[in-house]
């Protein structure tokens, strides 16, 4: 992937580099694949992300997150797909979390810091058993988007079937359970199923963001285009709708300016993201600020 | 009273959190069309005894029937608004989804609401006032305001019995008779349950004051004196002072002597 690469480490102006992009894009296979697969990932951070932020768990989503290196380590050494091992653990690490807060309403944290660190010290140890795989160890971690095969593209692609169906078919339920769960079990809501349910929605769209930013980096992926998109929208709906375009546009933006210096593409993403964060809470910060300072002048007007 | 069918029937009801006993010896009944006020001290079991009335904890000892049935199996049929808004302020729903939550529990069915939910919720919103909110951002209501959507959103799924803990907790002395003044014209058609620690208000509204510290006090028109009170609370109370300036007879033994439909 290297190849060629060096040759457009010379200054050049950012339309001249995005041209370029364009150009390897429109020629090269494994960049439109990287497109896509940035595409594809893009669909969980609308979908499932604003239910992370919204039910504030992230320290979730990550326990999840970091526990698939046990199953991608076992599924190496084993010799199956590395994928299909992340998905068995996440969604086994999904649902012994749930199950842990709906027996016993506490010690969650405890239990989503220890599923954290054995994950990930099982995985180590698989993979240091399994020769010629330690190069795999940092796009597990990191991700590597430039190196998502086909196969694996069909495979996010039914993943992202997966959770469009279950969000759309349990909508209101989602909606209710995240928003209310006393009140929604009072209506007969089966809320321990949907929150499990919930859960596992997360597991799988872990999963899905690993092969574009990696297990550590997927926290970022998950809440951040959701949090940016909580501040300026009004609706749960509209939230999900900007968190899948800004999504999208990290993806790509990421993977575009990552290309000519041939940095890799998920730390990109990630700061990119970080950066857009950043820049979006302090504008909204002033916005805020600014409406109240409204208020209060029409407050004393009217008084 | 008047009339003859029980919603609530609670007999010998013990509960405890481990090893604190919040309940003992609990005896209970409550007759369709009644409006009961629930008083007692901070802490004396009023909130745990709703919990217990919805089915959302188990007593150790004793029977609850509420509309004839098993707690878990009557709540459909029961309308909730609790004491404190458990969601976060910055959910991104408005105030007509809000409502609309109370219609789960109408029957299974798969995707969006019907146009027969949001017509219901549009009724309600009305009814409690509120229609002007529809479209607006949960967070952004006042405290007022919101407990109008919580009442709503408990009144749409067409409840025969109406819970209420504290519902103006949070709110100033107007707002807290407006809400009291649409509850008194509910209760035409619902019978309501509604928690307060402040006796002397509700007592110009409910048709009946039970007094719940551990165990009930006091109930049914019983007479609220100096002695009851201080037994409920532990201490003496200013009784008369403790009253609103409201348009109400802040006078709580006269009130409560009185029942309205005594």
């Amino acid at each position: 992937m290297r190849i060629g690469m060096t040759l457009m480490r010379q200054r050049r102006s950012p339309v001249a580099k995005m041209g370029e992009f364009l150009a390897a894009v429109a020629s090269q296979g494994f960049l439109q694949q990287a497109l896509l697969a940035g595409l594809l990932a893009s669909l969980g951070c609308g979908l499932i992300g604003p239910f992370v932020i919204i039910k504030r768990i992230a320290f979730l989503a990550g326990g999840i997150a970091h526990s698939v290196l046990g199953g991608m380590g076992a599924a190496v050494y084993f010799g199956f797909d590395p994928l299909l091992g992340a998905l068995l653990a996440a969604v086994l690490a999904a649902l012994l979390i749930g199950w842990v807060r709906l027996t016993w309403h506490t010690g969650e944290d405890t239990a989503i810091g220890a599923l954290w660190a054995i994950g990930m010290a099982i995985g180590i140890l698989f993979i240091s058993r399994t020769p010629g795989y330690t190069t795999d160890l940092m796009s597990f971690l990191f991700g590597n988007i430039l190196l998502v095969p086909a196969r694996e593209l069909g495979f996010m692609a039914v993943l992202d079937l997966l959770l469009l169906g279950t969000v759309g078919l349990f909508y209101r339920q989602f909606v209710a359970v995240a928003f209310d769960e006393e009140f929604a079990r009072l209506r007969g809501v089966p809320v321990a199923l949907f929150y499990l349910l919930l859960l596992v929605l997360v597991a799988i769209t872990v999963v899905l963001m690993i092969q574009v930013v990696g297990l550590i980096l997927v926290i970022a992926l998950l809440t951040l285009p959701a949090a940016v998109a909580g501040q300026w929208t009004r609706s749960l709906a509209a939230m999900m709708l900007v968190a899948t375009l800004l999504g999208a546009a990290l993806t790509s933006a990421g993977l575009a300016l990552s290309y000519a210096p041939d940095l890799p593409a998920g730390p990109v993403i990630i700061l990119l993201a970080g950066a857009i964060y950043l820049i979006s809470a302090v504008a909204a910060g002033i916005r805020a600020r600014q409406l109240a300072r409204r208020a209060a002048l029409h407050a004393g007007v009217n008084r | 009273m008047a009339n003859d069918r029980t919603v609530i029937d609670i007999q010998g009801l013990r509960f405890a959190y481990g090893a604190i006993p919040v309940l003992e010896d609990v005896d209970l009944t409550v007759g369709q069309g009644e409006f009961l006020g629930l008083v007692g001290p901070n802490a004396g079991g009023k909130s745990t005894l709703l919990k217990l009335i919805l089915g959302l904890l188990e007593p150790q000892a004793g029977r609850i029937r509420v509309l004839g049935r098993p707690p878990r199996q009557a709540r459909r049929r029961v309308g909730y608004v609790p004491q404190y808004p458990v969601f976060p302020r910055d959910f991104p729903i408005s105030v007509e989804e809000v409502v609309l939550m109370g219609r789960f529990g109408l029957g299974w069915r798969l995707g969006g609401w019907r146009a027969a939910d949001r017509a219901a919720t549009a009724r309600v919103l009305q009814e409690v006032d509120a229609a002007d909110l529809r479209m607006r951002r949960i967070g952004t209501l006042s405290g007022g305001q919101l407990q109008r959507v919580l009442l709503a959103r408990a009144l749409v799924g067409a409840p025969e019995l109406l819970i209420l803990d504290e519902p103006t907790a949070n709110i100033d002395q107007r707002m807290e008779g407006e809400i009291f003044d649409l509850l008194a014209e509910l209760n035409r058609r619902l019978t309501i349950v509604v928690v307060s620690h402040d006796i002397a208000f509700i007592s110009g509204y409910v048709s009946r004051v039970a007094c719940l510290n551990r165990t009930l006090v006091c109930h049914a028109t019983e007479n609220i004196d100096g002695q009851t009170i201080s037994d409920l609370y532990g201490e003496d109370v200013r009784q008369i002072s403790h009253a609103h300036a409201h348009r109400h007879d802040p006078d709580a033994t006269a009130a409560i002597a009185g029942g309205k439909d005594g």
